[in-house]
């Protein structure tokens, strides 16, 4: 890795050669004024204004589950009170967790990864200059705003409601739990059910929209010499997630018209009292909502898949089976959500079929992380930031892998239906895996968006109380659940007192880890080190521009488009902290990686 | 080990930056034939989105129908065939107008792509029209969506809830309500054979005193003796007729009274089912309509010839899946047997 001679930096290359741009020129301030945000069809600042929507969601379900879990540290309301007060005690308590799924799942984790790496990194990652629908790509902001509107109207009802008692129509809060199981959903529930299920109609066409222009775009503007198997894998990722996006939402927008057509106007599809079917609601809902939950851990696989090869120093093990898995995972997905209605009166043919099949769906799972251990072996590992998330996210990914088997296999899954080993289940895949690859691709993307970089020190010490309060948060609820506490409850049992007071402590922990995490990045975005071109020693194609990029991305045509991951020849200047490929190592390795 | 490890050297294409002078062609796509393709595989996916929205409808459709076919077979005979029929005819027609238009854009013939559009939109206007048409008649026949569905009280009724709607109807007079489903409903709460057969003879007998109402245009009253009665409800003894499908001694000649309380319960299912489906699909052929005027405006500013008629060709086949959704309807609606 020494004698370096005649280094050619990736972007400073870029930069000398101008394409017409002149230094310091990038999109960041390419163009001034408010109105060329909001109107841009840069797909970088798109991914940017998207950020900004969606981390706001984040504090604001973060709040509710704060809440929620400061709620849960009595066992119930104070001894004495009065029904009044009990019955208001209770249902904070639904309000709370209901606005803490609606919120995390519709507004934060489904657009999470796709929405701000997706539209940042997937043209950059092709050689291309944005994706192949830009106005498109600026509806689907638009649209999800939108949906975010509805969210924000329900949420100020509750508050109308509660505190000054002013009754906006439609009704107040929410309270039926992110599902919006039928009928209570669509009779007795007080909760504003019309706005918030139109908010996730409108939130569905965003990421239909957004799932169509991904594919579009992996079709048509891959470079010349990008072949599928050349694609990065979170490309892959990307693409798997994109065709969940579209084939599942259009089911939960019909699902939710439904509903809200049952509410409102009083048809009857889902109303027993109606002569409605309420199993056929969840049958409905569930078509969306479980391959739902891959298009929430998909794009994160893909993350972490990037980071792997970049911190281990090692080309990637068993490219073709991570690509081949992400599909994997995206068709499986459809057929299995009848794992959520095992209890629902289902037929035992049927579960039977469904417990199989959910069985399968850990076999693309499980490829994934032995595929990632396998890159690790050998490595030369950097623990950096990033590095670290990657590595919480197998570790977490793992756990809630292998309980959701538990949860597949039918006779378990009877007995921990509705406990709250369920939610500690789903809180390791979708915040232990889905937030941690989130925080990682933050981390590692960060450089790029912005030029400049984070503090590592605190960066590692965020990671590190996060990943304690996270375990202090959810393990317990493993045993707590399997012990027979129910979810959703608001009060338990004094016997339970132990494993909620250790969740609640265990959540504020981990908000203090994610308050330093964001304003770690906050201050590296404004205060930090300039960032390189390629800060980590990235192979594919969007670290050869510069950092943060100029606006249409490439000033030079980057390339030459290989291997994604031959890292060969890529070494580090030491004094600068940049990485550079030899010259002589110009030409892409042609034989086995490794 | 994998195949990224066979890479050549392969580099992109040369000239992502280079300008060029076809005013539709965007900057990041290399040629107009790629940004072509873009399109229409986006739209194709688009359209397969469509689809599987309706999936869920026609998911809902077919459990109910299996579940409940004599209910679906009754209540479908407020349908009426003929205007259905009709629309079926616009819509092709509007179909195969859409179709010559695109491949007038194609050619570059601006002047007849206009008036092809111009029908195409006509044929949406009157599609329209005869929806609504239909839906008045089932406003004022009370089979309209919602509380204006007299069906929808008998499914309550099952369940203990309050039922006021009574009042409502009555105000309108006997013709709206034949006397013999209300009497029927309030003193029947379970479902038992003698009742039944008791039932039966209360309501035929009453049938025959509600006959000569007059009904407007599309409304049909499967119950009481109609204008339209021998048109959608031949008798026992005349099994040729148009309803020759309907085996006496099976189901039978469906009445409401023929009906047992679980049943009953399902006949308002079928309007929640209809109305959503007509109605989803009356939205899209609004949107369809929007589209088409849009690109007729366009065409009068003669945007397309054969270089760029990418937004015709997109039209089109959306017009056409709005059309193909309706193909499906018409059948499963209308002509239940």
């Amino acid at each position: 890795m020494s004698a370096i001679t005649g280094p050619i930096p990736f972007g400073v290359q870029d930069t000398a050669h101008g394409g017409g741009h002149a230094p310091g020129d990038n999109y960041l301030n390419h163009s001034r004024g408010i109105k060329s945000w909001l109107l841009t069809l840069d797909h970088k600042r798109i991914g940017l204004m998207y950020m900004i929507g969606i981390l706001s969601a984040f504090a604001l379900g973060g709040f509710f589950a704060i809440s929620l879990r400061t709620v849960l540290w009595n066992p119930g309301p104070a001894r004495g009170a009065s029904a009044a007060s009990a019955n208001a005690y209770m249902d904070l308590y639904n309000h709370l967790f209901t606005l803490h799924g609606v919120v995390m799942v519709f507004l934060f984790i489904i657009p999470a990864v796709p929405a701000i790496f997706g539209n940042f990194v997937l043209p950059l990652m092709l050689g291309a200059k944005d994706v192949a629908f830009p106005r498109l790509n600026l509806l689907s902001f638009y649209l999800w705003c939108g949906g975010a509107l509805f969210f924000s109207y329900v949420l100020l009802s509750g508050v109308m409601e509660s505190a000054f008692g002013i009754k906006w129509p439609g009704g107040f809060g929410l309270d039926t739990g992110w599902t919006f199981y039928t009928p209570y959903s669509t009779s007795k529930a007080a909760g504003a059910v019309v706005p918030a299920t139109l908010g996730a109609f409108i939130l569905g066409f965003s990421s239909i929209l957004t799932g169509l222009n991904f594919v579009a775009t992996i079709h048509m503007l891959r470079p010349k010499g990008m072949s599928w198997f050349r694609m990065p894998l979170m490309l892959w990722a990307l693409y798997a997630t994109s065709i969940i996006q579209i084939l599942a939402t259009p089911v939960l927008a019909i699902t939710l018209l439904l509903l809200a057509a049952e509410r409102a106007l009083g048809i009857g599809i889902f109303d027993p009292a109606l002569g409605g079917d309420p199993v056929m609601y969840q049958h409905f809902f569930w078509f969306y909502s479980h391959p739902a939950v891959y298009i929430m851990v998909l794009p994160a696989m893909g993350v972490i898949s990037e980071l792997m090869v970049t911190f281990s120093r090692k080309h990637i093990f068993g490219y073709n089976f991570i690509a081949a898995s992400s599909i994997a995972i995206a068709l499986l997905g459809f057929l299995v959500w009848g794992h959520h209605m095992f209890v629902s009166g289902q037929s035992p043919l049927a579960n039977a079929i469904f417990s199989l099949l959910t069985f399968a769906v850990a076999i693309p799972s499980a490829i994934k992380v032995f595929n990632w251990l396998a890159t690790l072996y050998k490595g030369d590992i950097r623990l950096k930031t990033p590095m670290l998330y990657a590595l919480g996210f197998v570790y977490l990914f793992t756990i809630g892998g292998l309980t959701g088997l538990f949860l597949g296999a039918l006779s378990v899954d009877v007995h921990l239906t509705n406990t709250i080993f369920i939610v500690a289940h789903f809180h390791y895949v979708m915040m232990g895996s889905t937030l941690f690859a989130f925080l990682g691709g933050m981390y590692y993307w960060w450089p790029k968006m912005f030029g400049r970089m984070c503090n590592e020190n605190w960066g590692r010490l965020a990671f590190l109380i996060i990943l304690v309060g996270f375990n202090l948060t959810f393990f317990p609820q493993f045993i707590a659940g399997s012990l027979g506490m129910p979810r959703r409850y608001a009060t338990y049992p004094i016997q339970f007192i132990g494993y909620h007071r250790s969740a609640t402590f265990g959540a504020y922990i981990m908000a203090t880890g994610l308050i330093i995490a964001g304003l770690n990045l906050l201050h590296g975005m404004l205060r930090g080190r300039k960032a390189p071109a390629n800060p980590w020693g990235g192979s594919t194609l969007e670290w050869q521009t510069p950092s943060p990029p100029p606006h249409d991305n490439f000033s030079t045509t980057p390339g030459p488009v290989g291997d994604p991951y031959d890292l060969h020849g890529i070494v580090e200047d030491k004094k600068t902290g940049e990485w550079y490929r030899l010259p002589d190592a110009g030409k892409p390795r042609t034989g086995p990686a490794h | 080990m994998t195949d990224v490890a066979h890479s050549n050297a392969a580099v992109l294409a040369p000239d992502l930056a280079g300008h060029n002078h076809d005013p539709h062609l965007a900057h990041h796509f290399d040629t107009p034939d790629q940004q072509y393709q873009s399109g229409k595989l986006a739209m194709w996916v688009f359209l397969g989105t469509e689809i599987l929205m309706f999936g869920g409808l026609f998911c809902a459709y077919a459990v109910y129908r299996h579940n409940h076919p004599e209910v679906f077979e009754f209540a479908h005979r407020y349908l009426d065939r003929t205007l259905g029929a009709v629309n079926t005819l616009v819509l092709i027609a509007s179909s195969f107008t859409m179709a010559w238009a695109v491949r007038c854009s194609q050619l570059g013939l601006n002047k007849p792509l206009k008036i092809l559009l111009a029908l195409t939109f006509l044929g949406g206007v009157g599609f329209m029209g005869i929806k609504t048409i239909e839906y008045e008649a089932k406003w004022k026949h009370h089979v309209f969506v919602g509380s204006k569905n007299k069906y929808r009280n008998d499914s309550l009724k099952g369940v203990g809830k309050p039922v006021d709607s009574n009042t409502e109807f009555e105000e309108e007079g006997a013709e709206v309500e034949p006397p013999a489903e209300n009497k029927l409903s309030a003193h029947k709460t379970a479902p038992g054979a003698e009742g039944k057969a008791e039932a039966s003879h209360e309501a035929a007998a009453k049938r025959s005193d509600v006959g000569a109402t007059t009904w407007g245009r599309g409304i049909v009253d499967p119950n009481a003796g109609t204008p339209d009665e021998a048109a959608i409800r031949p008798t026992y003894a005349d099994p040729g007729g148009l309803a020759a499908g309907v085996v006496p001694g099976h189901h039978g000649e469906m009445h409401y009274a023929d009906l047992t309380d679980a049943q009953r319960q399902h006949v308002y299912t079928f309007f929640s089912i209809y109305f959503m489906m007509t109605g989803l699909h009356g939205v899209h052929v609004l949107v369809g309509m929007a589209l088409i005027a849009w690109i007729w405006l366009r065409a009068r500013r003669n945007e397309f010839g054969p270089t760029f008629f990418t937004p015709v060709d997109l039209v089109g086949l959306y017009w056409h899946l709005v059309d193909l959704i309706w193909i499906f309807l018409f059948p499963l609606l209308y002509l239940i047997h």
